[in-house]
């Protein structure tokens, strides 16, 4: 399992490399290839895994455990350190807090007290893999074409590439570091690098507004960081079992050992994976470059969240503690859904659809059955991929267009054929029968209705109306994509740089291989992993279902077809216009000679989902239930150092 | 297994529902107008005069706006009848009702492709119709899972019970979304298939030709599917008392399209979610308590 410990330090190597290259064809040339070897690597670590179950792999130096206690100070001190030079002092308070508990912890229990099998692969790190490896992978070799137009398009912003693909990379590497961590402190350390990486990136512009929003991000993720370190500091201090700092053994243990760390860990989850209250650092992310987003938003950060409360889903089962984080989860899927309405800004619709679906995932998480989590592995999947397709759509299309609202997005599909087809692919992978999100949200749903009552229901009123809700802001989108007026539009010939076009393909490529492949994914990655967990599997998914939804797959590949047949024979005259039209065009005649050109826009319906509003609602609704959340966790606290 | 779903019956069940819905769904359209007809004090068409139409429009030039919207259209159609083969062939109901959503998705990509302000306030409508009744019917299908204990159609109209007896509230929730379903006044909003309201039609001002008598199939369709959505909540076990209610329903739905005006799409959403919520999610709330 050499390839596990490579997959964490070669984009280690590479991003230290992308520090030394200048901007240039080189540069750019290297970061294809390393991107290249990544996903290769990531998906080499797939073989050789297959069908192995967990495995544990060991560095067996514990020379290697002080290092990275170095390397935790230092990153603490680069926290603390700016966050005293902007002024933010609550930040540095945390991060002071944060280093001083593990500091604590770690002086009664060290680190290299039990060094033996702190990282490990299992099903579920291979899938998260994979996404990383790859996709991550593919939004570097976009970021090769974008960013050199990004800085032609904002001359004012001061090019700092070679910091950007170092932390990229190195973001990269974290990610893998978080997903192979099987040592809590491990993963707590590369936690905090994604934290780290998240506010550099979010930060790149160095404006006001970007400074601003990105201390806003790294202010919350410490919040959760500190979360996660009183955790380790509970799991050290009052377990009374030093095995229980790995991940395994901590789960394996069971609700009565796990309960709190987990509440804690998930609490810590919840933040980075933009969770209500704290979704506010994923809405402001999105004044970086849209690479930055495409990554926070599929592949890396957020996805880190989730990954960590989806793990301890055993925990949570049938448990108080997990149906508050299941109800702040569905809670987040209706709102951030709604909100979507309002918005017509396509990036802002693009990261509250993310909130909601992230929050989809923790509902399930929370609710932690056999089915929930796997429905909740399958969001992940699906969501990865058609997201990163989306957004990265929208950087392209902002590039040509100077503009990234949807309005401006009208008739995309003659100007720009290839992209919008690739935006339509990515929007029907989000809401669509029988497309992945879908699959999902029935397995969910099938989850739910046998969930702990009453928390079921509620969490199944959620998804009823949030689907609705999400039909509803898709669809209008999709319908603006495609409303074609004039018949003067010309395609452009060039949409964008190869590098982007390339990986925009490969991502609508693997929409809709992971539509077609899921039975295949759910057999032989996600049931063996449940089965390991929670012992057995039921059958989650029956034949009849996948046959029917690949017949449907089958079916929306194939009526594109009929488009030559209904090309034949037909007479195109232009719209209807209430029988007062002025010209051949979308005009009509005016009283008093006045010409009056058409214009039409969506509905936005912001006097009932305004953002304002609904967001302030939900900040509101989920710091209650966080307070409940707190309550239960400290009573749970009591009742273990009690009885110890 | 696969044995499960193409069994005889229900593979006879589908084959049914493709070919005599048109002619079922034609003439109950038929009597729909008639009656509809009676009750201004006109005389109305024949019975069979919605099949005649749909005949008349295959034969019309095919005249487009978009090159792309017949596309659309014909994807309308082909999923309206995947929903409805899903459905009697005894399919999850959950898997029924996502791909009803596709199909009216499709038609309102459809009219967007037209780019014409008639068509493109209709489909926007349409999309509101569609977000204020998802909610109910997904509830409803959780509701006659929970009494049923099934998610398959075959499995739930088998049920020993009438699952009305329980479900009363989401039942009455049903029928108030099938006004809008059925495209009938006060819900009327996206586009009306009577003549009384039919100057401009909305989402599909643009189709014409056959086009227009796929819609006007796919119509068809959906109504007796909705209609065999009616009968699961009593299924076999008072299937007489099940066609009766439905035809009921029906009829009120007839008198409710003629004695009412259209209501503006803030109300009509707001009520759909407010009924949703009191008859759907209560309902299904105090099943866990009894």
């Amino acid at each position: 399992m050499d390839v596990l410990i490579f997959l964490i330090l070669f984009p280690l190597i590479a991003a230290i490399l992308m520090l030394l290259l200048p901007n240039g064809k080189v540069r750019d040339t290297v970061v294809k290839i390393a991107a290249l070897i990544t996903a290769a690597g990531s998906v080499y670590l797939f073989v050789e895994s297959f069908g192995k179950g967990i495995t544990y792999v060991s560095i067996g130096s514990s020379l290697l455990g002080s290092v990275m206690i170095v390397a935790e100070l230092a990153l603490s001190l680069f926290i603390i350190g700016i966050s005293i030079k902007f002024k933010h002092y609550l930040i540095a308070v945390l991060a002071v807090v944060q280093a001083a508990i593990l500091t604590y912890s770690e002086h009664f229990t060290p680190f290299d007290a039990a060094l033996s099998h702190e990282f490990f692969v299992d099903e579920f790190s291979v899938i998260m893999a994979l996404i990383i490896g790859i996709i991550g992978s593919l939004i570097c070799v976009y970021s090769v074409g974008y960013m050199r137009g990004y800085h032609e398009m904002h001359p004012e912003i001061k090019d700092h590439r070679k910091l950007f693909f170092f932390i990229v990379f190195l973001f990269l590497s974290a990610m893998f570091g978080v997903v192979f961590s099987n040592q809590i402190v491990w993963l707590l350390f590369f936690w905090e690098i994604t934290t780290v990486c998240s506010f550099l990136l979010i930060g790149y512009a160095r404006d006001k507004i970007a400074w601003k929003n990105a201390f806003w991000a790294l202010l919350l993720n410490t919040v959760g960081g500190v979360g996660f370190a009183v955790a380790v500091m509970f799991i050290m201090l009052y377990t009374g079992d030093a095995s229980y700092i790995y991940l395994n053994d901590l789960i394996a243990a069971g609700p009565g050992v796990a309960m709190v760390p987990a509440a804690l860990i998930g609490f810590a989850g919840l933040t980075k994976s933009a969770q209500m209250p704290f979704s506010s650092w994923l809405v402001g992310a999105m004044v970086a470059p849209t690479p930055v987003s495409a990554l926070l938003h599929s592949s890396t950060m957020v996805k880190a969240g989730v990954y960590i409360i989806v793990r301890f889903a055993p925990i949570f089962e049938a448990s108080l503690t997990g149906a508050i984080i299941a109800v702040i989860g569905g809670a987040t899927f209706l709102l951030a859904s709604a909100i979507a309405i309002g918005q017509s800004n396509g990036k802002k619709v693009l990261a509250y659809s993310t909130i909601a679906n992230l929050g989809l995932i923790v509902a399930c998480a929370g609710i932690g059955t056999q089915e929930a989590v796997w429905a909740a592995i399958l969001l992940i999947i699906f969501h990865a991929v058609a997201k990163s397709l989306l957004f990265l759509s929208v950087g392209s299309v902002e590039h040509q267009k100077h503009s990234r609202d949807i309005e401006d997005m009208s008739g995309l599909i003659s100007t720009m054929p290839k992209i919008a087809v690739m935006m339509l692919i990515g929007m029907a992978g989000m809401f669509l029968a029988p497309f992945g999100m879908l699959i999902s949200k029935w397995a969910t749903i099938h989850a739910f209705v046998n969930a702990i009552p009453p928390f079921g229901v509620l969490l199944i009123a959620m998804i009823a109306f949030g689907s609705g809700i999400t039909v509803f802001f898709w669809a209008k989108w999709m319908g603006r994509l495609i409303e074609v007026q004039g018949t003067s539009d010309k395609p452009l010939k060039h949409e964008a740089t190869s590098n982007e076009m390339f990986t925009l393909y490969s991502l609508a490529g693997l929409t809709v291989f992971t539509c077609l492949a899921f039975p295949l994914i759910s057999r032989y990655l996600i049931e063996p992993y449940i089965g390991g967990v929670y012992g057995s599997v039921s059958e989650l998914l029956s034949l009849n279902n996948i046959l029917i939804m690949l017949i449907m797959m089958v079916l929306i590949l194939l009526l594109p077809l009929s488009i030559g047949h209904f090309g034949k024979g037909r007479t195109i005259k232009s719209q209807y216009m209430g029988a007062r039209p002025a010209n051949a065009g979308l005009s009509f005649a005016g009283s008093m000679g006045v010409t009056k050109e058409v214009t039409l826009s969506n509905y936005y319906i912001e006097n009932m989902f305004g953002e304002k509003d609904l967001a302030h609602f939900s900040v509101v609704l989920t710091i209650f239930l966080l307070i409940v959340l707190a309550v239960v966790v400290v009573l749970n606290i009591t009742g273990v150092v009690i009885g110890a | 297994m696969i044995s499960d779903i193409f069994t005889s019956y229900s593979f006879i069940c589908a084959v049914l529902f493709v070919i005599l819905s048109p002619l079922v769904g034609g003439i109950i359209m038929g009597l729909d107008r008639k009656l509809t007809a009676r009750m201004q004090g006109r005389v109305g068409p024949p019975v069979l005069q919605p099949l005649y139409d749909i005949f008349k429009l295959f034969e019309k030039e095919n005249i487009v706006v978009h090159g792309s919207q017949n596309f659309w259209v014909f994807s309308y159609l082909v999923f309206m009848i995947v929903t409805g083969v899903l459905f009697f062939a005894g399919g999850d109901i959950l898997l029924v009702i996502f791909a009803l959503t596709l199909a009216h998705v499709f038609v309102v990509l459809g009219a967007y492709s037209t780019g014409s302000p008639y068509a493109h306030i209709g489909a926007e409508r349409e999309l509101i119709q569609l977000m204020a009744v998802e909610p109910m019917i997904i509830i409803a299908a959780i509701g006659l899972y929970e009494i049923t204990g099934s998610f398959d159609t075959a499995g739930i109209i088998q049920s020993p019970v009438a699952p009305i007896i329980f479900l009363p509230g989401i039942f009455v929730g049903m029928v108030y979304i099938l006004t809008m379903k059925l495209g009938k006044s006060p819900f009327d909003l996206a586009t009306s298939h009577h003549a009384h309201q039919e100057l401009v039609k909305g989402l599909t001002t643009e189709f014409s030709g056959s086009t227009f008598a796929m819609t006007e199939l796919a119509h068809l369709y959906e109504l007796i599917f909705l209609l065999g959505f009616l009968f699961l909540f009593f299924g076999l076990a008072a299937p007489l008392i099940g066609i009766l209610a439905v035809i009921v329903v029906y009829v009120l739905e007839i008198f409710i399209d003629n004695a009412t005006s259209r209501v503006k799409w803030q109300l009509a959403l707001k009520s759909c979610w407010i009924v949703t919520v009191v008859l759907g999610c209560v309902n299904l709330f105090a099943l866990y308590l009894i």
